[in-house]
């Protein structure tokens, strides 16, 4: 398994994601460059968090701009693996690639430490490692991850299993519709969230429930290629 | 000709505006009791050529449904002026 963490100007969790992915993957993660055109060798492609140009104009609003997440989108409609943590699930609803918006925090606060999550929808191939409903714990760092979806767009969401975390105990740090905390596309092959599981894949930083994600995708990418 | 937009992006009604919350707080705060809502918005001036009117009127909304707003959350307005 190929993995690629693209690197925007003003990305800062780039370096995160590359060393849970070397621990926890297998196979070479690289980081690469938002100017790549090309991204067909990776089966995973990670979008970071960070402030991306400033979060100039909106959050994600000039790095889906960038030729890398041209190729992104072809990676996604390939039905590969893309992964948007924080920053990275701004610039993917921003591209279109995942529904609704991300808009700033109900408190106006930055939110930053650790939540907990319950996993809704453990069938997805960032999940397969959890149990559905099991609550981890990974922590949230960003101002503006107020998610919104009308109410249509919602009730669509939840009838295929979109929602994949929510924020648990009734604890919503962003005010975020429904208390949703990550989402997937319809077609499950692309997942943002609004936490960094990156952050938490060894219990010497808090935690090590992010593994699970990362746990995940490997299982399913084994499950993809293993001889029959 | 030199068109100056002047663009105006607003939140769309169903939209939560928490900022716009905070400013009303804190006008009643200062005894602006008459005060009933706040919305905040953006507002760009963007310096264009084109050859006509509706040239520039086509580029404008173009730039705003690509880059300038996001439709999911915002709608805009623009004026066209002429600029020397």
């Amino acid at each position: 398994m190929k993995s690629a963490v693209i690197q925007f100007p003003g990305s800062n969790c780039d370096m995160d994601a590359v060393k849970a992915l070397r621990a926890l993957s297998d196979g070479p993660t690289d980081l690469v460059w938002h100017s790549a055109e090309r991204l067909d060798e990776y089966d995973l492609i990670v979008i970071p968090g960070g402030f991306s140009y400033g979060d100039y104009l909106r959050a994600g609003a000039i790095a889906r701009f960038s030729p890398a997440m041209r190729a992104v989108a072809k990676a996604a409609e390939d039905g590969r693996l893309v992964l948007g943590i924080c920053n990275g699930f701004q610039i993917l609803t921003e591209a279109g690639l995942l529904p609704g918006a991300l808009r700033r925090n109900e408190s106006l606060q930055f939110r930053c430490g650790m939540v907990g999550l319950t996993v809704e929808n453990a069938a997805t191939p960032f999940t397969s490692a959890y149990r559905a409903g099991e609550v981890v714990r990974i922590p949230v760092a960003h101002g503006e991850g107020n998610y919104f979806v009308d109410d249509a767009a919602l009730a669509r969401m939840e009838e295929r299993g979109q929602i994949v975390f929510r924020y648990a105990g009734g604890h919503n740090p962003n005010g975020s519709v429904s208390g949703i905390a990550g989402v997937t596309n319809e077609r499950g092959n692309v997942l943002g969230m609004m936490p960094h599981p990156e952050r938490a894949v060894h219990e010497r930083l808090g935690s090590a429930d992010g593994a699970g994600v990362f746990a995940s995708i490997v299982d399913s990418w084994r499950g993809q290629y293993a001889v029959q | 000709m030199n068109v100056l937009a002047k663009i105006y992006v607003t939140l769309k009604g169903s939209v939560l505006d928490p900022q716009g919350a905070a400013v009303t707080h804190a006008l009643h705060a200062l005894r602006y009791e008459a005060v009933q809502d706040v919305r905040i918005g953006k507002y760009m001036e963007v310096t264009l050529e084109a050859d006509t009117r509706e040239r520039a009127d086509e580029l404008v909304r173009g730039m705003c449904d690509q880059l300038l707003t996001n439709p999911v959350i915002e709608k805009y307005t623009f004026e066209l002026v002429e600029a020397r």
